[in-house]
């Protein structure tokens, strides 16, 4: 068994209506005690007001290599993007 | 402010303000040396929050003593007789575990005095404990959950605790050692009767102490001098030489 503490992803939430946003990575022997290492290590300057944690290992991820067949295909579609629209004046900025 | 001596009311000023600044000293001595990048952090932070008290105790105190004085010339150019931390927070850092276990047996303490202070007569001091109060709420989180972790730990750490917990616990009776400051802070409704709250600090720690699987040494000796100035141990006077060499050799340097 490794003696090392698990690696925690932490994702903060700035302020209220905006999401949580990654901000880094940190050890910690368990959930509680990563919650309070990312207290002290990522809202040191008043940086959050909502903390999630999740030990690495329970990311999965999509794989760098297979970056073609993900995301190439949806790159010719630009009729996905609503842009074909006519937006009448008095709908101002969008 | 409350009708009271002054000089009295200076020194339970000063035993407030030498207990924060001196175990913040002592914290800080770890910045950059603790076991993990995140407990260097956080033990950073709470020394900078035990400093940040002191600016206010210390502050008042300067402000009572009058002549001008500043938090600054109370933490920078007294010696050690003038000090009125307890010993406890005066001793030299140990292991990380004893770091920790000094920690929790001060954060347990102030958790359970703060509060009372927050109902002083005095509005200033009512003031500055129900600032402190919040990150002391903090200190005594991490630092328990931290006893715990390492008491019940693995074996080592939990050696490691109960020897610290044995190191240090004839210095736990002195802060409910009351004197005549107390009883006059206590008639005057500025600060609670120390003793007055052993039975609620016992209450807090043998909880905690019992979930780390730790033993309360069975003495109640209790080392004392550190609160009234009587005996520091040697300890006090080198810790002072690394704190207050700036302003000893550079008189009035400022950033």
């Amino acid at each position: 068994m490794s003696k090392e503490w698990p690696l925690w992803e932490i994702f903060i939430r700035g302020q209220h209506g905006l999401s949580h946003r990654h901000v880094g990575s940190l050890h910690a022997p368990n959930a509680e005690m990563a919650i309070k290492n990312a207290r002290d290590v990522y809202t040191r300057r008043n940086e959050g007001v909502s903390i999630w944690v999740v030990e690495a290992n329970n990311i999965s991820a999509s794989s760098p290599s297979e970056k073609g067949p993900l995301y190439e295909p949806s790159e010719s579609k630009i009729y996905r993007h609503p842009t074909f629209f006519d937006i009448p004046d008095e709908v101002g900025h969008m | 402010m409350a009708d009271v001596d002054k000089k009295m009311l200076t020194q339970f000023l000063l035993r407030m303000g030498d207990n924060t600044l001196i175990l913040g000293h002592r914290v800080s001595e770890w910045c950059g040396h603790a076991p993990v990048l995140e407990e260097d952090i956080a033990l950073a932070n709470t020394a900078l929050d035990l400093i940040g008290q002191t600016q206010f105790w210390l502050g008042y105190a300067a402000e009572i003593m009058g002549d001008s004085k500043t938090a600054d010339d109370v933490a920078f150019l007294r010696d050690v007789w003038d000090f009125r931390n307890l010993l406890l927070l005066e001793l030299p850092n140990g292991d990380f575990g004893q770091t920790l276990m000094r920690q929790f047996l001060f954060d347990s303490y102030q958790s359970i005095l703060l509060p009372r202070l927050m109902k002083s007569s005095d509005q200033h001091i009512a003031e500055i404990a129900e600032k402190s109060s919040k990150e002391v709420a903090y200190h005594v989180e991490r630092s328990a959950e931290t006893v715990v972790g390492l008491g019940d730990g693995t074996e080592e750490s939990h050696a490691r605790m109960q020897a610290a917990l044995d190191r240090l616990w004839p210095y736990v009776g002195e802060m409910f050692s009351s004197d005549e400051v107390d009883a006059a802070m206590a008639a005057a409704g500025i600060a609670p009767d120390p003793a007055t709250l052993r039975e609620e600090y016992d209450a807090l720690i043998g909880k905690v102490l019992a979930e780390a699987t730790l033993s309360i040494p069975d003495s109640d000796f209790t080392h004392k001098g550190g609160r009234n100035g009587a005996t520091h141990t040697e300890h006090l006077g080198h810790l002072l030489t690394q704190m207050q060499w700036l302003q000893r050799a550079y008189p009035g340097a400022t950033w």
